[in-house]
C-alpha cells in the first residue's frame, strides 16, 4: 500500500535531509507525518471527495524519494516556458532543483528555493515565521505534503516592490523506469504595496506515471496585488493534486486563474482567508477535457470581515467520457457585513458521456450581504452554430469559435500577454482549429 | 437562378409548407408576404438549410445544384445569403473577426487563398461606410447587446461583405425606426444588380416603399395563394389578408 511504503521511507527521507538537528522544521515534518498516519488519503466517504476517488491513483508504485541529480538543459526546459518575454524562473526537476536553467533573485526581493530559506540565516527569519501557518494541519494530502517538505519556490516581495516581471515556477518530472511522486511546496509572501505576477505549472517529460501532491501558501499583506496563473496541461498519466492556501490582509487583491487542459486525475482545492477589510479575490478558471480526464475544483472562500468581495468564475467544456466537479463554498461569518460575493459556473457538454458535478454552497451568517450564485450545464446553442454556418463557417469550426467565445470572459482577464497567446493558442489547439483571433 | 419546385416541409411531424413553387432569376427582387404563420419563416430557414426542418417532398434548385442535398455552409459558400430575424450574440467574437472567418471560409471552399489583410481592411472600410456602422462598431462582440437597428445593419454589412448570389432577406424592417430602416433599404439596393437576386420576406409593405420588388407573392397556409407585381402589396397593405383565398 502506498501509505505504508510512505511512512516507512520517512526515517531515511528525514535522516538525509541535511537540516539541523534543531530547526523547527524537524518538528513540523514529524508532526504532519503522525497526522498523516492517523488520517491517511481521502476516500469518497469524506463529502468534498465524493466525486473524486484517488483508488486508481494510490494502486500505482511510485517512487518516493528524491532521485540523484540529474541535469536538465535549456532546450528541453523552454517549451515550457514564457515565449518573448523575460521572466524570473524557479525549475524542479524530480523536486531537485535547477539552478542551470533557473533565474532567481535578491536584489530588492527574494526569488529562490525553500531549501535554502530554511536554512540560510538570512532568510530563515521570514520562513519560520510564516511556513506552515497558513496551510491545514489536518488534511491527510497536505500534512502528506508537509511531512516530506524540502524544496520548492520561496518568494518575498518586499514593501512596495514592484517586480517588473513573471515568476514562473516549473515542476517537471521524468520517471526512466519507475513512476513518480513528488510534493512540491511554494511559500510567498507578497508585503504591503507589493506586486508580483506568477506562473506555475507541472510538467511531466516522459511518459511515466506521475503524482504530485502540490501545496502553496500564500500571504498577501495590506494593499499588495497578486495573480496566479496556474497551467494545468500534463499528458494523460499525470496527475496532480494541487492545494493551495491564502492568506489575505486588508485593501489586498488576488487573482487566482486556474487552466486544466492536461492529466488524468487533476484536483484543486482552493482556500481563501480574508484577515482585512475590503480585500478582493477574484477566482478564475477554464476546463478543457476530452477521454477520461478529470477535474475537480473545490474553492473555499472564508469571508470573515466586513466590506470584502470575492468574484469567482469557472468555466468548464467537457468533451467525450470526461468528468468534471465544481463545489464552490462561500461562508459568511456573522462579522463580515457589507460581503459581495459573486460566483458563476458555467459548463458545456459536448458529448452525453460527459459528466459535471457542480455544486455551489453558500454558507452566510452575516445579514447585510450581496451574495449570488450562478451555475449552467448546456450543450451548444443550436440557433447560434446554424448562424455561424449559414454564414459559411463550416459546422466544426463554428463550433470551435462558439467555444473559444465561451471561455474568452475568463481568457480576457489574463495580464499577462505571452500567457494570454499562449492560453489562447492551446484552446484553439484543443479545439483541432486554426481560429482568427485577433491578440 | 432559384427554382422551387412542389416544396412540402415539416418540424416536428407538423407540415408547414404545402407545395410550394417559386423561380427567381437573376437581376430580381420578389417579395414573400402573409401573415404570421404562414411559413414565411420556414420557407428562408428550409431554404438556407436548417437541420429542424424535414424537407418531405420537392426540390429546390440554384443555377442548378440542388441545394437540399448540402450542409447549411455549402449552401452558403454557393451563394445564398439569410438575413436573420434575430441575429445570434457571440460575445467574444468581434465583428470584424467574424466576418473575416467567414470570408475566408468561403474563399477556402472556393480554393482561393485567404484574402489579403490589407485588402480585407478596405473592403470592410467600404462596406462599413454604406451601412454607416463606424469604426468602433466594428470591433465589438458579435450582436452582443446590439440595439435592433445595428443588429440588422450588421446582417447587412455581412451580405455585403460576402456577395451573395441569393440574399434572402427574414423580417428585416421588424424593430426598425424609419431611418434605420432607409439604411438598411439603401444598402440593400447598392448591393442589388443584374447578376444576383433578393427575396424580402415581410409582413408589411413598408420595407417594400424602399426595396422595390419585381414581384409579390402571398404565402398563406404553407401555399403562395397569390403573385402579382407591386401594386399587390398596397393592395395587402390596404385590405389585408383575409380577401384572399
Amino acid at each position: 500500500m502506498l501509505k505504508d511504503k510512505i511512512l516507512s521511507s520517512y526515517l531515511a527521507f528525514e535522516n538525509n535531509s541535511g537540516l539541523d538537528m534543531d530547526s523547527p522544521v524537524r518538528n513540523i515534518r514529524k508532526n504532519a507525518l503522525d497526522q498523516f498516519e492517523s488520517v491517511g488519503f481521502p476516500t469518497k466517504s469524506i463529502e468534498e471527495w465524493k466525486y473524486t476517488s484517488l483508488k486508481e491513483l494510490l494502486k500505482n508504485d511510485y517512487k518516493i524519494l528524491k532521485q540523484a541529480q540529474n541535469e536538465i538543459d535549456t532546450k528541453l526546459v523552454k517549451p515550457f516556458l514564457l515565449k518573448g518575454i523575460e521572466s524570473y524562473k524557479l525549475v524542479f526537476l524530480n523536486g531537485v532543483y535547477q539552478p542551470q536553467v533557473s533565474e532567481t533573485s535578491h536584489d530588492g526581493m527574494d526569488i529562490c528555493i525553500l531549501s535554502s530559506a530554511m536554512q540560510n540565516t538570512k532568510y530563515k527569519i521570514v520562513f519560520d515565521h510564516y511556513f506552515n501557518t497558513i496551510a491545514s494541519k489536518t488534511d491527510g494530502l497536505t500534512s502528506l505534503n508537509t511531512a516530506f517538505i524540502q524544496e520548492g519556490a520561496f518568494i518575498h516581495i518586499p514593501k512596495g516592490v514592484v517586480v517588473s516581471k513573471p515568476i514562473e515556477i516549473l515542476y517537471l518530472t521524468t520517471g526512466k523506469d519507475s513512476d513518480v511522486m513528488v510534493q512540491p511546496r511554494n511559500l510567498v509572501i507578497v508585503d504591503e504595496n507589493a506586486y508580483v505576477q506568477i506562473v506555475e505549472r507541472h510538467q511531466s517529460l516522459t511518459v511515466q506515471k506521475v503524482f504530485s501532491n502540490s501545496v502553496t501558501e500564500i500571504i498577501t499583506h495590506k494593499r499588495a496585488i497578486l495573480e496566479w496563473y496556474k497551467v494545468q496541461n500534463d499528458h494523460l498519466l499525470s496527475s496532480l493534486i494541487d492545494s493551495t492556501y491564502v492568506v489575505q490582509k486588508e485593501q489586498s487583491v488576488v487573482s487566482m486563474f486556474t487552466f486544466s487542459f492536461g492529466g488524468d486525475l487533476v484536483r484543486n482545492n482552493m482556500h481563501v482567508y480574508h484577515e482585512g477589510e475590503h480585500i478582493t479575490s477574484n477566482l478564475n478558471g477554464i476546463s478543457m477535457l476530452h477521454g477520461t480526464q478529470h477535474v475537480d475544483h473545490q474553492t473555499n472562500i472564508y469571508h470573515q470581515q466586513p466590506n470584502c468581495e470575492s468574484h469567482e468564475l469557472y468555466k468548464g467544456i467537457f468533451d467525450e467520457q470526461s468528468t468534471g466537479v465544481f463545489n464552490g463554498k462561500v461562508i459568511v461569518s456573522k462579522e463580515a457585513q457589507k460581503t459581495d460575493a459573486y460566483q458563476q459556473n458555467d459548463n458545456i457538454l459536448l458529448t452525453d458521456e460527459a459528466t459535471i458535478n457542480a455544486k455551489p454552497q453558500l454558507e452566510i451568517f452575516a445579514d447585510d450581504v450581496k451574495c449570488s450564485h450562478g451555475c449552467t450545464v448546456g450543450q451548444l446553442d443550436k440557433n447560434a452554430l446554424f448562424y455561424m454556418r449559414q454564414r459559411g463557417i463550416p459546422a466544426k469550426e463554428a463550433q470551435a469559435l462558439l467555444l473559444y467565445a465561451f471561455t474568452d470572459q475568463v481568457v480576457n482577464r489574463i495580464k499577462i500577454p505571452a500567457l494570454k497567446d499562449w492560453i489562447t493558442r492551446n484552446i484553439s489547439e484543443k479545439l483541432g482549429v486554426q481560429l482568427e483571433i485577433e491578440l | 437562378m432559384l427554382k422551387i419546385k412542389n416544396l412540402h416541409a415539416s418540424i416536428n411531424g407538423k407540415e408547414i409548407l404545402k407545395g410550394i413553387n417559386l423561380e427567381v432569376k437573376n437581376g430580381e427582387v420578389h417579395a414573400i408576404m402573409g401573415p404570421n404563420g404562414s411559413g414565411k419563416t420556414t420557407l428562408s430557414s428550409v431554404i438556407a438549410g436548417r437541420e429542424d426542418y424535414e424537407v418531405t417532398e420537392g426540390e429546390i434548385n440554384l443555377n442548378e445544384v440542388d441545394l437540399l442535398e448540402l450542409a447549411p455552409e455549402e449552401r452558403a459558400h454557393k451563394g445564398v445569403f439569410m438575413s436573420f430575424q434575430y441575429p445570434v450574440a457571440i460575445p467574444g467574437v468581434t465583428v470584424t473577426n467574424f466576418i473575416k472567418t467567414a470570408l475566408n471560409a468561403k474563399r477556402k471552399a472556393a480554393g482561393i487563398e485567404d484574402m489579403p489583410a490589407v485588402e480585407m481592411l478596405k473592403m470592410i472600410r467600404e462596406k462599413s461606410e454604406l451601412l454607416e456602422l463606424d469604426k468602433k462598431f466594428l470591433s465589438r462582440s458579435l450582436n452582443d447587446g446590439f440595439s435592433g437597428g445595428e443588429k440588422k445593419r450588421n446582417e447587412i454589412f455581412q451580405m455585403a461583405m460576402l456577395e451573395p448570389k441569393l440574399a434572402i432577406l427574414d423580417e428585416t424592417d421588424s424593430g426598425l425606426d424609419i431611418d434605420a430602416l432607409k439604411t438598411v433599404a439603401n444598402g440593400v439596393n447598392k448591393l442589388k444588380n443584374k447578376d444576383n437576386a433578393v427575396i424580402v420576406i415581410t409582413h408589411y409593405q413598408r420595407l417594400l416603399d424602399y426595396i422595390v420588388p419585381d414581384f409579390v407573392h402571398v404565402l398563406k397556409d404553407g401555399k403562395i395563394i397569390k403573385s402579382g407585381g407591386k401594386e399587390l402589396a398596397f393592395e395587402l397593405e390596404a385590405k389585408g389578408y383575409d380577401w384572399l383565398k
